[in-house]
């Protein structure tokens, strides 16, 4: 019902249309992923693509790239018939996908990965000089200064999302499509990307973007569309849209943006304390402290050593000195188990590797952090740890048929707050968050940022570790910032100030911060 | 959020026929390969379909269905064991000795036989993983050195040679028939199988190994040391094949340092063949108790025909890798089934 209302409003779109989509659909279990989607991306626009997880973003984007095949409907791309089977289809017709999860042969060099599909060749031999030699010149168009003979494993999260845009470039491309790319970009390397996108609009390239980042698609965006549960809700140009419309279309209700600080908290008694945490011999101290009720940000660029400090507290790497108190009493905390019998609990950065069991069952997944609570002499109590995980996933919304659905089929907001789940089953003392937002839509996300006011509510100290700033601003009663390995401040939440915060994040880099 | 429900009530609703069907494409699929080879070679075969040859079947797929419900464990953590052929061997030459033992009455050195057999399987097993968690080293390599370290621990231990003249009542033990018809040493496999389902479906140690087989980091971010089930799964994989030996010993009523090679294999094959995956996480112990019986059958079936010794490699090579392909292609009609 509703698109058809929509299409009405955009009548003048498909004049230069280079890829037109009509009446698809594709079906998941329990899961009508897209639903009769009709749209038209014009030749040389840059497209945003909005939805809340699950909306369908990621399963249109897959359909374009040749991953799923569509079940229902037609798609035209440069005025021919498009329905590509492999992802080699979608390449040969001039789509390139830059996927959120990012796919690297992480012992190969940066050069090997760059130039893979088309390695330059000398009699039948790769010819390294060469391919190192383009791919440096790859790297300089995307503003990363690293050799390209190192292998992509030793590089952090945020440069791999920028040797895999790289990636993108080295190909000559009718369509580009970016899926959340800026997630893990701190905003200089953000303003770089939007350069080099201004620059491929320019030569003629069609974009389809797709960001939670609300506030940077007006930067680079033309139109935007609006995917809910699967049905397409609107295709609006983005000039005159506000940003609290543009939610209402995608959640199909208002929800506060910011300002959303629970004032009455009661900040308790100190929970959490690290003093002189060093990871190596030759790192610097880091010391910090959390109360009961009260939710601490902690604010750096990528690579500041907000993880692996918080990594270090967690016992999941070593550490080289550092005591580390609980309730006032110093613990020993060597391994994760340590830590997890003393009440710490870690959301991790990276929650398909590090947080979830993707081939088990959301229930397997929830109870794994506390067996003993669910079982007698060591045989599991099936009804027992049925009615914990049914409890937790109704309180948290998490969207299955049942919660015996392996997690591998949820949408990331999903499996977020099944890692969430986990940890409440356990129950901790203090909860350590690392980028628990990251990829998830904005109704995710309030739900998250009300479930950690309701754990500081009833006690528990929380540590959030986000790049989002407005977010830290947003819930958090203080922030503490990283750099180079340190904090370099504190600010309390009366002096909260984007600028501020910035600065200090900045401070050890030499760098203006861009916005 | 209605239009959230709406589908989820369709798949309520589908999802018993799905489940029927997914209950046959990933349960019951070996299963039912296996009752078509049975009633294939029954029609085929001269003899096959004799209660003397079923008999013999029963008594030849007990030591290997031993084997590979520790192995399973195994392969469940995303390992290997190598070593349990070798440490089979080590275990026969170990019992043996302890039941011809003159020095040891015959009432005490069968149980005795039993517990050498046990702790000497569990032992190995444990140094096994225990290597591989303290160096963090393959554990296909850790047990390849540990059956060439147990078959040569067999030779000396047997001084090379082969012990015989085991207590007359253990022997008929061994040639028991209940009811006429399951020979005693296959109900000590089916036992052994159904201990090692009973502790894979229903015991908390059951679901840290295929948590860990599924991702080990984020069981040990859960706040679990994956290392401490690793090594109980390879000390079960060696209790197993301490096990094994004394069936072995019960139907052969030898203990030999040559016994048992190539066994590691034929329990590998079991395995994958009742389709646990080989990287972990995903699989049971049923289906590799069905796994030894269609590599038995075969086998038997074969040499039946008269296609013995030389075919028989060829052919249990052959349903080895379709055994995987075929399980390919079921992980695919289950996605399939899944997105309906």
């Amino acid at each position: 019902m509703e698109h058809s209302a929509v299409e009405s409003q955009t009548p003048d779109a498909p004049a230069g249309a280079l890829l037109q989509l009509r009446g698809v659909s594709k079906h998941f279990p329990g899961v009508m992923a897209l639903q009769n989607v009709s749209l038209d991306i014009v030749r040389g626009e840059a497209h945003v693509l909005l939805g809340e997880n699950g909306a369908g973003k990621s399963t249109l984007i897959n359909v374009l790239a040749g991953i799923y095949v569509a079940d229902e409907g037609d798609i035209t791309f440069d005025d021919k018939p498009y329905r590509p089977r492999t992802p080699t289809d979608a390449y040969r017709a001039g789509i390139r996908v830059v996927h959120q999860e990012l796919n690297m042969l992480s012992h190969l060099t940066v050069a090997e990965n760059l130039l893979f599909e088309s390695l330059p060749r000398r009699h039948g031999l790769v010819n390294y000089a060469e391919m190192n030699r383009r791919a440096a010149a790859l790297l300089k168009q995307v503003g990363l200064d690293i050799p390209p003979t190192i292998p992509v494993e030793r590089l952090g999260v945020a440069q791999t999302q920028l040797v895999e845009i790289a990636k993108a470039l080295c190909h000559e491309s009718k369509l580009l499509i970016l899926d959340e790319p800026t997630a893990t970009l701190t905003s200089k390397e953000i303003e770089r990307l939007f350069g080099i996108l201004r620059q491929l609009k320019a030569n003629n390239v069609t974009i389809i973007y797709i960001s939670h980042r609300l506030h940077e698609i007006f930067e680079i965006g033309d139109r935007v569309t609006v995917l809910r549960d699967g049905q397409l809700v609107a295709t609006r140009p983005l000039a005159g849209l506000t940003i609290a419309e543009i939610v209402r279309m995608m959640v199909g209700r208002s929800i506060k943006a910011e300002h959303m600080f629970g004032e009455d908290v009661q900040v308790g008694d100190e929970v959490l304390r690290v003093e002189g945490l060093r990871r190596s011999a030759s790192a610097p101290e880091v010391s910090f402290s959390v109360r009961r009720g009260e939710i601490v940000g902690v604010a750096g660029l990528v690579g500041s050593g907000r993880t692996e400090a918080m990594r270090a507290v967690f016992g999941a790497d070593p550490r080289f000195a550092g005591r580390i108190f609980v309730d006032g009493a110093p613990v020993t905390i060597a391994s994760p188990q340590d830590a997890v019998r003393h009440g710490l609990s870690l959301l991790t950065e990276d929650r398909k590797n590090q947080g979830l069991l993707l081939g088990l069952s959301c229930l397997e997944n929830i109870t794994i952090t506390d067996l003993a609570k669910v079982s007698h002499l060591g045989l599991l109590h099936r009804s027992a740890e049925q009615s914990a995980a049914s409890a937790l996933v109704d309180e948290l919304h998490i969207k299955t048929p049942s919660v015996f659905q392996a997690v591998r089929n949820f949408s990331g907001g999903n499996q977020q707050k099944v890692v969430i789940a986990k940890w409440l089953f356990r129950g901790a003392k203090v909860l350590i968050c690392d980028e628990p937002t990251r990829g998830i839509d904005v109704g995710a996300k309030q739900e998250i940022y009300e479930l950690l006011w309701k754990l500081a509510a009833a006690g528990q100290g929380i540590i959030f570790v986000s790049s989002d700033l407005p977010e830290l601003i947003g819930i958090c009663h203080r922030i503490i910032v990283f750099a180079n390995g340190r904090i370099v401040g504190e600010v309390p939440r009366t002096l909260f100030d984007q600028q501020r915060i910035l600065s200090l994040a900045y401070e050890e880099y030499d760098l203006e911060p861009s916005n | 959020m209605s239009q959230a429900t709406e589908p989820a009530r369709e798949q309520n609703a589908g999802g018993r026929w799905n489940g029927v069907l997914r209950f046959l494409a990933r349960d019951a699929g070996v299963a039912a390969a296996l009752v078509l080879i049975v009633i294939f070679f029954s029609i085929t075969a001269p003899y096959f379909a004799t209660a003397g040859n079923f008999l013999n079947l029963f008594v030849q797929i007990a030591i290997n269905t031993v084997l590979s419900s520790g192995m399973t464990l195994v392969i469940l953590t995303g390992g290997i064991d190598l070593s349990v052929g070798s440490v089979l061997a080590l275990c026969t030459v170990i019992g043996a000795l302890i039941m011809t033992d003159r020095d040891i009455p015959v009432a005490a050195s069968i149980p005795l036989a039993l517990l050498g057999c046990m702790g000497t399987g569990a032992a190995c097993g444990a140094i096994n993983g225990w290597v591989c968690e303290q160096w963090k080293i393959p554990s296909f390599i850790v047990t390849l050195g540990m059956l060439n370290i147990a078959s040569g621990a067999a030779r000396v231990v047997s001084n090379n040679s082969t012990i015989t003249g085991l207590p007359q009542s253990f022997i008929d033990f061994g040639n028991m028939i209940v009811g006429g018809v399951f020979p005693s040493i296959f109900l000590i496999a089916v036992a052994v199988i159904l201990l090692g389902w009973f502790i894979l479906r229903f015991t908390v140690f059951g679901r840290f190994i295929f948590a860990i087989g599924t991702n080990e980091e984020a069981v040990r971010l859960s706040g679990h040391a994956p290392r401490k089930y690793k090594i109980a799964a390879f000390t079960i994989s060696g209790l197993t094949a301490g096990v094994a030996a004394m069936v072995y010993l019960l139907r052969l009523n030898v203990g030999s340092p040559i016994a048992g090679v190539g066994y590691e294999l034929n329990a590998i094959a079991a395995v994958i063949i009742g389709g646990t995956s080989f990287s972990g996480g995903k699989g049971s112990i049923i289906g590799s108790l069905v796994g030894a019986s269609i590599l038995q059958v075969l086998t038997t079936g074969l040499q039946l025909f008269g296609l013995g010794d030389n075919f028989k490699p060829i052919v249990i090579g052959a349903v080895i890798v379709l055994a995987v392909v075929l399980d390919a292609y079921r992980d695919r009609l289950l996605r399939s089934l899944e997105s309906r």
